[in-house]
């Protein structure tokens, strides 16, 4: 017997008994079948002319305006089967996007994974989440000679075009020179790049420093990025870490200022995303404050844990619901 | 959350008047209405913000186009009557440096 012999035979046996009987739970039953139907890709018109063959069978002597009203019906539910055949084409077509958008994500997190380095006299804590399948914060480490460089980016947009701008940031930065490795020239020059390659209403903001071990300097410039924080262990409290400089992509002849600052034992760099303060909760947006008071009540554990408690408890006031990417990174002076 | 867009125009003076939110669902909407006035030779475009509670990056995007744009097409835009939470954004992305805005009290009294 075929699946649709099996389905002929089992939607008389319902209707049968239904006519004889008329109770609810046949009613019911007829619902559930329903859903049976569906699953074998029964269309509207192939269910009316079940209907039709199970009724011939049922009602031999069926009168003929009955069996022609039949039809009938069956001509007029012709629409409804052109949209249920689009509405399985669409589903098709979207199953298949959102297995190339798998792919491509995954492909994402190959190419922009950086290795969180090894370095001696800093103890590194990173957390970097998209909101999509698709993530538009970057974040860069890379050990050259001695220092460590360390860059967090934010791509306006989400979703595909900003991963997709990503990608151009990243081979940029790879094809710079290493004595660019000066944080206000290493934005000058990306900026020139970003400038000519992107679409007018996008622009990227961000934060580049280099950590120098011999003088325990931090060296760092900003494009328009959400600034971080210091924290001085000495005095036992957190500062903006303020870069002032205008977006990358706006302007091709933007310069920017070089900041410095000594960091001590104990003191801590924060960096971080737009996403992070931009949290939107039932109460509104969390302010700064919160995040320097997470920061400081998780602030003696190793950085990686520091930077997961306070994703997670930022997470958790959001309603698990992450509406932007989230990147947060610590590098804390130990040595 | 939605916007809302009042155009008033007298003579080469458009004048913009947002309510609402500009985000990621509204942005096409304000890109539609101010993109081509600022694509007109000699237009004065004027954005009052004092209605915006809330803009993020995509909403700041269509600003940062439309500048690109009057640049290219001698053309001006002036932003006014920001809010704080507008202000600091564009503070923090030192657009403040390069567009054309006025203070907020004297926007807010308009």
């Amino acid at each position: 017997m075929t699946a649709k012999d099996a389905l002929t035979e089992r939607y008389q046996d319902l209707l049968s008994v239904y006519l004889k009987a008329k109770t609810e739970t046949t009613l019911y039953k007829g619902q559930q079948f329903s859903r049976k139907l569906l699953e074998q890709q029964i269309s509207p018109e192939d269910l009316v002319s079940l209907h039709i063959q199970v009724m011939d069978e049922l009602f031999p002597d069926m009168s003929e305006e009955m069996r022609d009203s039949f039809d009938f019906l069956l001509e007029a539910m012709i629409g409804y089967g052109f949209a249920y055949r689009e509405h399985q084409s669409l589903r098709d077509k979207q199953q298949q996007l959102e297995s190339e958008i798998e792919v491509a994500a995954s492909m994402q997190q190959t190419l922009l994974l950086s290795d969180v380095p090894d370095f001696d006299e800093l103890d590194i804590g990173v957390v970097s989440v998209p909101a999509k399948k698709m993530n538009g914060d970057y974040y860069n480490f890379v050990k050259s000679g001695s220092s460590l460089s360390v860059a967090v980016a934010d791509i306006i947009g989400k979703g595909i075009p900003a991963a997709l701008c990503m990608s151009m940031i990243k081979y940029a930065m790879d094809s710079l020179p290493e004595e660019q490795m000066k944080p206000h020239l290493l934005l000058e020059n990306l900026n020139r790049v970003v400038e000519q390659n992107v679409h007018s209403n996008m622009f990227i903001t961000m934060f580049h420093g280099v950590y120098e071990p011999e003088s325990h300097k931090f060296f760092y410039a900003g494009a328009g990025h959400e600034p971080g924080f210091i924290y001085n262990a000495k005095e036992d409290r957190f500062h903006d870490l303020i870069a002032k400089g205008l977006v990358l992509g706006v302007s091709r002849t933007t310069t920017y200022h070089p900041y410095e600052r000594v960091i001590e034992i104990g003191d801590m760099v924060i960096l971080l995303s737009d996403g992070v303060t931009e949290c939107r909760t039932s109460k509104g947006f969390i302010e700064r404050e919160e995040i320097v008071s997470l920061i400081r009540k998780y602030m003696d554990l190793p950085a990686q844990q520091i930077v997961q408690n306070v994703f997670q408890e930022l997470d958790r006031l959001q309603g698990f619901e992450l509406r932007d990417d989230f990147t947060l990174i610590i590098l804390k002076r130990m040595v | 959350m939605n916007l809302q867009i009042n155009q008033n125009q007298i003579n080469e003076t458009h004048e913009l008047h947002l309510t609402g939110e500009v985000d990621a669902y509204t942005a096409p909407k304000l890109k539609e209405v101010m993109l081509p006035l600022t694509e007109k030779d000699g237009s004065v475009v004027v954005v009052d913000l004092s209605g915006i509670d809330y803009m993020d990056s995509t909403g700041l995007g269509i600003f940062v186009g439309a500048l690109k744009s009057s640049k290219a097409n001698n053309s001006s835009l002036k932003l006014r009557g920001m809010t704080d939470r507008v202000k600091r954004i564009f503070e923090i992305t030192g657009l403040t440096e390069v567009m054309d805005i006025e203070s907020g009290v004297k926007g807010e009294a308009l």
